[in-house]
């Protein structure tokens, strides 16, 4: 589904499709910055102690977390600048694409990394010999894994849409709501493999940010409906 | 100054694969467009040169201003600055494109074809080993691989200049005429032997006789004189790919990434330096105005002759041509690209109506140009990176997006200078940056998240 989002929405204009490489980018360098991070941590630690490992491996994901927000948010500063270079270029006057546009694509370009990190490798696994869950562990592996990448996908293009906004409107609370979906998530993922402790959640988080995210880009119930009902 | 991708890649390898992509038509055009050529590229020149003063890098939207410029100057001139800004993200997307393409080809073929990274001997461009026991030597021994694969490629570089100066066109012409014979036949028979025998096809070797034939004498065609500029695109992205593939399979582990590295450098001072080999050979062309060989450019918008030349826009008439190609030559990657449905209408030559291909010319957009050196070193970059990471597509993928973006700010970079620019540089330190960390950082971190399921 987030392949499909990309090429019916973003593929036509060349500019969205810079930005969301650009996104991708700017993802895949906090991924870098926290691995690092706990790579650093795992070597200075003790790698006997389990405990200590999975405490360390909380932290490091908690870290990233905080990491990728962090970089949205210098995103969005870039993505600032380069409105007002745009407008400047465009010869009437007005930007050529919305600071919307631009945070839905930085969203998706996010959410396609995170997800593509998150899925590939297990897609290269999954086209060889063998069953999942062969020692014990669920059995339902690759099927929740897929739908945690796309949860995960469709939340980082809400976050982007809520994370602008908010930085627009310089209303806070909405940057911390994000950062907490964000924390909450990825902890939720803590409960596999009791999937519905995890899942079920973040498909709840997801349509209510889904929501809030289609309220403040200007839809509303009326909209929805017409679009249901009629084409025109 | 003259804007150019990088196209010195083409002198590494002797066999001039690359440098064979010449077209071999640039002798004959020069002499058309000598009449008109210095008026209009006086005023062309004024033209870009105020345009370039305002352009801003391919951030610029993509979208087609109104079609209907006059022709007249100050308009034309306003116009053409617009079109250039605007036109800025479109020439990145057109060359991320074929960058794209080239990649997933030699990614697929690596992944699929055991071939290509079974160690079958060196070439001999690399003649030491690295089947040593220490480290150190193993160093050493890269180091010097890469000292001598370079001072190759700066001797055929100068060569090459050397010829171009003195105008030994014969030669050049059937330089590459003889490197892209070599590509199109040769690496492509063993290529599709390779794959043949991985999908146990089996194929009787008339009917390889036929398919193969077809194939190279289409390309020579496409490449070296006209042809459909899709086509051409394809070929001069599939004779990368195979010399990517040539690269990644005999090339050493180690000497390939010190290679890439001290490759981006060199680039870096033959593009740059007043005495570079790549630079002299990019003015010398565009003092007398003639299209670059088409054999070792990408152009994305290519007109059937002028191949490399500046933005080729000019299909129209050799008028067109010349004062398109000179300015292309500054322009380089900043001009606006043509509409290809426009060049392809205005394929035909056509000496008799110079008046109305102004006016078209107006309206058209040139291409960006990229060397094709630069195809065959990012996709040797992502090769590697597929064949021997062992963090498999995470690290691949970091490479891609990491060489996009290097592209992306080259591009950039190239709108604001106006001058030609080594492609290289940015794009091979981020890719090499990338892949270093993403294989020994971000893998072991992922697995371990992949192995709990747990998400970031």
């Amino acid at each position: 589904p987030a392949f499909g989002l990309f090429i019916f929405t973003i593929a036509r204009d060349p500019l969205r499709i810079i930005i969301l490489i650009a996104g991708a980018f700017f993802w895949l360098v906090s991924l870098l910055l926290s691995s690092l991070i706990w790579f650093i941590a795992v070597k200075a630690s003790d790698p006997q102690d389990e405990r200590l490992q999975k405490g360390l491996l909380i932290f490091g994901v908690m870290f990233s977390v905080l990491l990728q927000e962090a970089f949205r948010f210098l995103y969005y500063k870039l993505l600032r600048k380069a409105i007002e270079g745009l407008v400047a270029l465009s010869e009437d006057g007005c930007s050529p694409i919305s600071i919307q546009q631009m945070a839905y694509v930085a969203g998706v370009g996010f959410g396609l990394m995170s997800g593509a990190f998150s899925m590939v490798n297990l897609l290269a696994d999954a086209l060889g010999p063998g069953t999942v869950g062969i020692h014990g562990d669920s059995q339902l592996y690759f099927l929740t894994s897929a739908f945690m990448t796309m949860v995960l996908i469709f939340l980082h293009t809400f976050w982007g849409i809520l994370f602008f906004h908010g930085c627009e409107h310089r209303r806070w609370w909405e940057i911390a709501a994000v950062v907490i979906m964000h924390l909450t998530v990825s902890g939720l993922s803590f409960c596999n493999p009791l999937y519905v402790g995890s899942l079920v959640p973040s498909y709840l988080l997801m349509a209510a940010t889904a929501a809030w995210a289609y309220l403040l880009s200007g839809g509303s119930a009326q909209n929805l409906r017409r679009f249901l009902l009629c084409k025109c | 100054m003259i804007t150019f991708m990088n196209n010195s890649d083409s002198e590494e390898e002797p066999c001039n694969e690359r440098t064979s992509l010449m077209s071999a038509e640039s002798p004959p055009v020069p002499s058309y467009q000598d009449g008109l050529q210095a008026s209009e590229a006086g005023e062309e020149q004024a033209h870009r040169k105020r345009r370039a003063g305002s352009s801003r890098g391919p951030n610029a939207a993509g979208e087609m201003s109104g079609s209907a410029a006059p022709v007249r100057e100050s308009a034309l001139e306003n116009e053409e600055e617009e079109l250039t800004l605007k036109y800025g993200a479109k020439h990145v997307i057109m060359l991320f494109v074929p960058v794209t393409l080239c990649m997933i080809v030699v990614v697929a073929t690596i992944k699929s074809v055991r071939f290509y990274t079974e160690k079958n001997g060196q070439l001999i461009y690399t003649p030491f080993s690295e089947d040593t026991p220490s480290v150190g030597q193993r160093l050493l021994n890269s180091v010097l691989n890469t000292i001598v694969m370079i001072s190759v490629i700066i001797v055929m570089t100068v060569f090459l200049v050397l010829l171009y100066k003195y105008r030994c066109y014969k030669f050049i012409h059937g330089w590459l005429i003889l490197s892209s014979l070599m590509l199109l036949f040769l690496f492509t028979y063993i290529y599709l032997g390779e794959v043949l025998k991985t999908y146990n096809v089996a194929m009787d070797y008339p009917t390889l006789f036929i398919v193969i034939w077809n194939f190279g004498a289409v390309g020579m065609i496409c490449i070296h004189w006209k042809g459909p500029l899709q086509l051409q695109q394809a070929y001069l992205i599939m004779i990368s790919a195979l010399m990517a593939l040539v690269f990644i399979k005999y090339l050493p582990e180690w000497s390939a990434w010190v290679i890439l590295g001290a490759i981006s450098i060199y680039d870096l001072m033959a593009v740059l330096c007043p005495k570079g080999p790549l630079r002299m050979l990019v003015e010398t062309a565009q003092e007398r105005n003639e299209p670059i060989f088409p054999a070792l450019i990408y152009s994305s918008a290519m007109m059937w002759t002028v191949g490399m030349a500046k933005p080729d826009t000019a299909p129209r008439g050799p008028s067109q041509q010349t004062w398109d190609a000179a300015e292309d030559e500054r322009e380089h990657l900043r001009s606006p690209s043509h509409a290809e449905s426009q060049m392809s209408e205005t394929r035909s030559p056509a000496p008799t109506r110079p008046i109305t291909a102004l006016d078209e010319l107006e309206e058209e957009e040139r291409g960006v140009k990229l060397g094709l050196g630069d195809f065959i070193f990012y996709s040797v970059l992502v090769g590697k990176a597929a064949a021997t990471a062992s963090g498999d597509w995470n690290t691949t993928l970091a490479c891609f997006v990491a060489i996009l973006i290097g592209l992306c700010l080259t591009l950039l970079l190239l709108a604001v200078f106006k001058k030609a620019l080594p492609a290289l540089p940015i794009s091979i330190t981020f890719g090499l940056i990338f892949y270093f960390s993403t294989d020994n950082l971000v893998r072991p971190f992922m697995d371990t998240l992949a192995s709990h399921q747990l998400y970031i």
